[in-house]
């Protein structure tokens, strides 16, 4: 099969996919919530040419004993890889079932103007009834109050990002004026559970809309830029990604590879001892990476990228650097970012249009 | 240059500390000069930083704004606008930097305690142990208009909810025993068994049960900061602070005055006299001689208050759009209007516009001042006038008399504002002694030289106490 190249995104949340990946991770425990191990994984993320890194997260603690119950949030983690990192993309995951949707707003667009364009957002959910408890806040309860809030925060946060124009700093030294404000404007919103009035305290990202990436379980297919689709095989993708109704679609996949030192169904073995790998209902690959760059080529005109969790990073990472992704970039089945582009760039999103804007902009164009 | 004479003065030791704030919305940072950058691009906040960091000084601050100034109803155009959200933008900056403390001004009325506790802990470990905590409330419906909450906090609780609110931080940063994470590869469990201490809080502003994620960091916890004035704010401090911010920072004998009521409350609150820093906001304008630092000063106050400004300025006093007026021209002749509710947000509201009219009617006849001359003459004094070595002098004589421990500098200038300061003031307060060579610690609670966090003060094991 083929199609457009592929872009590829990976998740670096704590060791690895597997709950019990730091039992194969190359530190102990205690260096995971250092900055030194956030920015080499990045590094390393980085280097091997993914378009977009991702970084879980929620209230609770990732894990259950005995396993990682340690963790920095992701929005703080993002934040410092944007700084040490120049090409990809970061997306934190940030859940809206109880955070404030103004704050959200604030924190992803400030991530887009310290990335400089290379910020994403994945739209997350606190699930479990403890979250409640953890936030201090009444619970929002069932699949479809969840949903609601998902729904209302992602549309609060994109308005709230297009309440400054692009060009409402004026800085005009013959008026005195440092602000237009006629190009500023209260966004108003009114949602299910709350309203927020506006304007954002952030300029206008510089993407204009940082890029949002979610499952259409959660978020409205119309509010998302990359619609996150599972399936165990490859009919089940290609069904969910036809449905998507998305601008772009993504394959979750879970890759355990075969290193120089164990093949992958040891290494999955081995961690199975300690902790079931959770089924998501994703792809999964474990197997060799010729195995996976043969998956990832027959995704190519199916899914226009991939997520991949890898099992363990500090095993799959350099697996996945030195074998899979140079195959993939030598036979342009996948794209590698290169510097100086934004993340929408890189995704083949356009930038788009502000929705409140003053100049006369025909209506047919303001659409995402 | 001589030490002062030891004999002479109280703390013939003590040392300055300087911090710089990053402003947001204001009008002191000239944004109409060529040499004025960006206020959002992040070259801008690595710029201060680094700067910052090279002239050794302890921390680098933002600020929080929640909701855009009005006036009137509308945008308030004039002065500079738009910023990032602080912790974010502090942890990118923890990625570019090394020693500078890395403070956020964040609102305890419109964040809950487990969440922000979280991203301050995110940032001290990002840091390695430089996180600072600004600790700010606010009790209007009108910037509560942007939260789910809504305006739902009367301001007789507003610091209850601030007291609380650190009671459940705390708790939550103390979560975690010392090398709960093990120090193992090859350990049976990632944190050792117990060594998580789960948070259980019930009180009027916060109930929660959660288990802390985080460990703590090199300095223990976040440094705590303060800045509100009134005595329910200084009294806050007292009881809570590491460091306190004021507006005393001009006047020797007021900063004085300032630091002796703060030490009495410190004492009242059962702590040593020493224990908390005393850091006015202050702006420092350097010239080669004293003349040339008074043209300086000259020329930025008209840049600062513009015409417009000065107009906006005295259109809050008088209560009405004067924005049509000549600023340049004599001042309005009407009364100020008093209404219980003018409008205006994020304003500083002035509680007696009568008096305060008639004070700018007699000085500015007496001075011969247009409007924008009295704006700008009876606006506040802010901050130091001179040459590198007469602030030198002056800045010694202060702490060493107590009236301060350093300053909190606010750049007129976004990037390049805190050159000047960094390379001809700073030398000089390192020939007097005053001012470290180097940095001996690498956390913002050594540069301060600060205790141990207040919970941390009554066991032996560094453990939260009871």
């Amino acid at each position: 099969m083929s199609g457009p190249a592929l872009r590829l995104a990976v998740e670096l949340d704590g060791d690895g996919a597997h709950p019990a990946a730091w039992r194969r991770a190359a530190h102990s425990p205690d260096h995971l919530l250092t900055p030194r191990r956030v920015a080499r994984v990045a590094a390393a993320a980085e280097n091997a040419g993914f378009t977009l890194l991702t970084l879980d997260d929620g209230v609770l603690p990732p894990g259950s004993v005995p396993d990682t119950v340690g963790r920095i949030g992701a929005v703080e983690r993002a934040a410092f890889i944007a700084a040490s990192t120049s090409v990809a993309g970061v997306a934190p995951v940030v859940p809206l079932t109880y955070a404030e949707p103004f704050h959200v707003s604030s924190q992803l667009a400030s991530l887009d103007h310290i990335s400089v364009g290379r910020a994403g957002w994945v739209v997350g959910e606190e699930t479990q009834p403890e979250a409640a408890r953890a936030w201090g806040r009444p619970l929002v309860e069932g699949a479809a109050a969840r949903a609601s809030e998902s729904r209302d925060g992602v549309a609060a946060v994109r308005a709230l990002w297009d309440s400054w124009e692009d060009d409402a700093v004026v800085r005009s030294v013959a008026t005195s004026r440092y602000l237009d404000r006629d190009r500023l404007h209260y966004v108003d919103f009114t949602g299910d559970t709350f309203t927020v009035k506006g304007p954002a305290i952030v300029p206008r990202p510089p993407q204009g809309q940082v890029v949002v990436l979610g499952h259409p379980d959660l978020v409205p297919a119309e509010q998302l830029d990359v619609a996150l689709v599972a399936g165990r095989g490859l009919a089940a993708v290609a069904t969910a990604a036809a449905g998507a109704g998305t601008p772009r679609v993504f394959a979750e996949i879970e890759v355990a590879l075969d290193t120089a030192h164990a093949t992958a169904e040891e290494r999955v073995a081995d961690l199975e001892q300690h902790a079931p790998w959770t089924d998501r209902g994703r792809l999964r690959h474990v197997g060799s990476a010729a195995g996976l760059a043969a998956l990832l080529e027959r995704l190519r005109g199916v899914v226009d990228g991939v997520r991949l969790h890898p099992l363990v990073l500090d095993e799959d990472l350099p697996e996945l650097s030195r074998l899979v992704l140079p195959h993939l970039f030598e036979r342009r089945h996948a794209v590698r970012p290169s510097a100086g582009a934004t993340l929408r760039t890189h995704l083949g999103l356009e930038r788009p249009a502000n929705r409140y804007a003053t100049a006369a902009v025909p209506a047919g164009e303001v659409t995402r | 240059m001589t030490r002062t004479d030891p004999l002479d003065v109280p703390r013939p030791d003590a040392q300055l500390h300087l911090g710089v704030f990053f402003q947001g919305v204001n009008h002191w940072t000239i944004w109409s000069d060529p040499a004025s950058g960006s206020q959002i691009d992040p070259a801008s906040f690595r710029k201060v930083a680094r700067t910052a960091e090279r002239g050794l000084f302890d921390a680098f601050f933002l600020g929080e704004g929640l909701r855009l100034r009005e006036v009137d109803g509308r945008i308030h155009d004039l002065d500079v606008a738009g910023r990032p959200d602080a912790i974010t933008q502090l942890a990118a900056l923890a990625a570019v930097t090394d020693r500078i403390g890395l403070v956020s001004t964040s609102n305890t009325t419109f964040n809950e305690a487990p969440d922000l506790a979280r991203r301050l802990s995110g940032l001290d470990l990002l840091s390695e142990g430089r996180a600072g905590w600004n600790v700010v409330t606010t009790d209007n419906a009108w910037t509560g208009e942007n939260f789910r909450r809504g305006g739902y906090l009367d301001h007789a609780d507003r610091y209850t909810r601030a007291e609380e609110f650190l009671t459940v931080a705390r708790a939550l940063w103390d979560g975690w025993k010392d090398g709960a994470a093990s120090g193992s590869p090859g350990a049976s469990t990632w944190a050792a068994p117990g060594a998580v201490r789960r948070v259980r809080h019930r009180g009027a502003q916060f109930d929660v049960d959660l288990a802390p994620t985080l460990p703590r960091s090199a300095q223990g916890h976040p440094v705590i900061f303060q800045a509100g004035d009134s005595g329910e704010g200084r009294e806050f401090a007292a009881r809570n602070a590491d460091v306190i911010f004021s507006a005393h920072g001009s006047d020797f004998d007021d900063a004085l005055a300032f630091a002796d009521d703060v030490r009495r409350r410190l004492l009242s609150a059962g702590r040593p006299e020493d224990d908390l820093r005393i850091l006015p906001g202050t702006e420092i304008i350097i010239g080669a001689t004293e003349e040339e630092a008074l043209e300086k000063k000259r020329w930025i106050r008209l840049q600062q208050v513009t015409p417009a400004t000065a107009l906006g300025i005295a259109g809050l006093l008088w209560n009405r759009d004067l924005s049509d007026r000549d600023a340049d021209g004599p001042l309005p002749k009407e009364d100020p209007v008093v209404a219980e509710n003018d409008g205006s947000f994020g304003a500083r509201r002035i509680a007696d516009p009568y008096t305060v009219v008639a004070e700018w009617r007699e000085k500015a006849e007496a001075g011969g001042w247009s409007l924008r001359e009295t704006v700008i003459a009876l606006g506040p004094q802010r901050g130091h006038v001179g040459t590198p070595a007469g602030l030198a002098d002056r800045f010694t004589h202060w702490v060493r008399h107590g009236a301060v421990d350093g300053f909190n500098v606010t750049p007129y200038l976004i990037p390049d504002g805190l050159d000047d300061i960094v390379d001809l003031l700073v030398p000089e307060l390192q020939e007097r002694g005053v001012y470290r060579t180097e940095y001996t610690g690498t956390t913002l609670r050594e540069h301060l030289g600060l205790r141990e966090p207040l919970t941390h003060r009554s066991t032996t094991d560094g453990r939260r106490a009871g």
